[in-house]
């Protein structure tokens, strides 16, 4: 009875405390999301305490989307999401493969070269001269090519790979399969947690990213959302009087349009992905 | 196809057919990423070395460049400027902050997660403690503003109805630090927990079941059995983090950082930043950048090292 009783408040102060987490990570988006629903002058009314708003208005988003270049800025960051993480994956598999054969010649050398850029880089204003160099400046190419394999994503591919038993490698090149075969009819298949993963991992990366579009791209148009946002949430501040400024409002209609694409993808790979996340974990 | 008994095909001979053709669709496969690694991540490098002992100038270009006399005048300019130990000092107090901070908090949600017995709640604290990780930077620094502005952020707002003053987050230096090492809590904790989670996943059961037969209370068996469990790995990612400890978080602080708060929060990485691309220096900005890279990849050797003690190595 005492142990029964104990057991209780045991688990009561331990799902207190992980409700309290879950509420520390859930209110912040909570209250964005609120704040670009209510209209402009309830917030103000209500000194900026909003958790549910009485009154719901898409004001603010209508006003996002009036946002010059918004249209082609949106397009731009779904373009190279998508684009950009089907050909890392294409690249990223085909190495890693190819890395993961024990009977690859010069093995030793390959991996050395692929893995020694996790150690040392070139840092930014060098990788700036490359890439202008190669003609990347200002295109959206540049948001894709110089970013098409990450070392370390390789590595958690390479070693899923190693892992696969090599069984049913064997046995596809006993009936005669070629290399190029037996990885996408037999090892791709298989390797569905590993593909989300690290699909994952690239594509909230481009959807993210804001150095590689504040660097390269000088043309309005080419730019990503996160590089709008983060110009619209700054323009606030400053004290610039021919500017129109955003609302609070607005700023946060910004804020949920360039989060809630990328969060809504999660669900669908969630499944996959905690396997492919823990080995990549262990491994790397 | 004919085989003769006794040779796996994997396993034969050099020179045999089939190897080479596997051998030929080998390289076709690493070929475009070798290209990609040799343009994009090499030759950064060979240029990192060759402007950071130059006088880069523009319209000369890499190559055409005069060599700057002494050759190491950027190094050591940067090492005797007055900037160098601020620099040094915030980087390392942010990241040693964040990690000293991140991991244990990391490892204790990984507990709690494991010692709840109702499932969903469990993964519903899990996903909503993972979301963060997919939110940009550029994104949380809204976030951070509507929560912390002094003259209409929420809890500035409720401070001002509870005490009467307001603590102004973003401006002051010492507030903005920790809203730095803040935000990247709130971040990353969920998404690290998962490495101490799987750890913990490993766990034999049995042990555990053993302890309560012995009368040990659920809070004890957390401290007797799961955490001398998951020490290995605890030790794992601390010397891990160890090795990148000149990483103070660049995207977070470029995006969030305004010029009232360098004194606090200017790391290296922003301020090679700042010198490369808003004061086009970019010979000096390449040589402070190499000079880090390069201690960077001694700690982590050094590290490396460290690691092989438990057992545990990167390569």
């Amino acid at each position: 009875m005492v142990k029964h009783s104990k057991n209780r408040i045991y688990n009561f102060t331990v799902n207190t405390i992980l409700i309290l987490i879950g509420l520390v990570c859930f209110f912040p988006m909570l209250y964005v999301v609120s704040v670009s629903l209510t209209p402009y002058e309830e917030y103000l009314r209500q000194g900026g305490i909003v958790l549910f708003p009485r009154k719901i208005t898409f004001e603010a988003y209508v006003q996002f989307w009036k946002e010059p270049y918004i249209m082609e800025c949106f397009r731009n960051t779904v373009f190279i999401t998508v684009f950009g993480t089907m050909s890392n994956i294409l690249v990223t598999v085909l190495m890693a493969y190819a890395l993961s054969r024990k009977n690859l010649i010069f093995g030793k050398f390959f991996t050395f070269y692929c893995l020694t850029p996790l150690l040392i880089t070139g840092g930014l204003v060098p990788t700036y001269l490359i890439v202008r160099n190669t003609g990347l400046l200002n295109s959206l190419s540049a948001l894709i090519i110089p970013s098409l394999v990450s070392p370390y994503i390789l590595l958690i591919t390479r070693s899923f790979f190693s892992s696969i038993d090599s069984s049913l490698y064997e046995s596809a090149r006993i009936d005669g399969a070629g290399e190029f075969r037996i990885l996408f009819a037999i090892i791709l298949p298989v390797s569905l947690p590993i593909i989300a993963t690290i699909g994952l991992m690239y594509g909230v990366a481009h959807w993210n990213q804001y150095f590689a579009s504040l660097m390269y791209i000088s043309d309005s148009a080419k730019r990503t959302l996160q590089v709008v946002l983060r110009e619209m949430l700054n323009r606030a501040s400053s004290m610039e009087s021919d500017v129109v400024v955003p609302t609070r409002t607005l700023q946060m209609a910004g804020v949920v349009v360039s989060a809630v694409p990328i969060i809504l993808v999660y669900p669908f790979l969630q499944k996959h992905f905690t396997q492919g996340i823990m080995l990549g974990a262990i491994k790397g | 196809m004919h085989m003769p008994l006794g040779r796996i095909p994997g396993k034969s001979s050099k020179y045999s057919w089939p190897n080479l053709k596997s051998q030929g669709a080998f390289l076709l496969m690493l070929l475009p990423g070798l290209i990609f690694y040799f343009i994009y991540l090499y030759l950064p490098i060979g240029a990192a070395i060759l402007v950071s002992i130059k006088d880069y100038g523009v319209k000369s270009g890499i190559f055409k460049s005069p060599i700057a006399s002494p050759w190491y005048k950027h190094f050591s300019f940067f090492i005797k400027s007055p900037y160098f130990w601020p620099l040094l000092r915030n980087t390392m107090l942010i990241s040693m902050s964040k990690m000293l901070l991140g991991i244990p908090l990391a490892v204790m949600l990984a507990i709690l997660l494991n010692e709840c017995r109702v499932n969903k709640l469990k993964r519903a604290v899990q996903t909503l403690t993972y979301m963060p990780h997919f939110l940009s930077w550029v994104v949380i620094y809204g976030m951070c503003f509507i929560l912390f502005s002094e003259t209409n952020g929420l809890i500035n707002d409720w401070l001002r109805t509870l005490t009467g003053s307001t603590v102004p987050f973003l401006t002051n230096p010492a507030a903005f630090r920790n809203l730095v090492i803040g935000s990247d809590i709130w971040k990353s904790t969920g998404w690290s927990a998962i490495i101490y989670l799987a750890a913990i996943s490993g766990i034999d059961p049995q042990l555990y079941e053993a302890a309560y037969i012995d009368g040990a209370s659920r809070a004890k068996t957390i401290w007797h059995i799961t955490l001398p469990s998951i020490a290995n790995v605890i030790v794992l990612t601390l010397i891990l983090r160890c090795g990148t400890i000149l990483n103070a978080g660049f995207d977070q602080i470029y995006v969030m950082y305004n010029e009232g708060v360098y004194s606090t929060v200017d790391i290296i990485d922003t301020w090679v930043f700042r010198t490369g691309f808003e004061n086009f220096n970019l010979s000096l900005s390449s040589a402070v950048g190499l000079f880090k890279s390069f201690v960077s990849f001694l700690m982590i050797v050094t590290v490396n090292q460290i690691s092989r003690h438990w057992g545990e190595s990167l390569w």
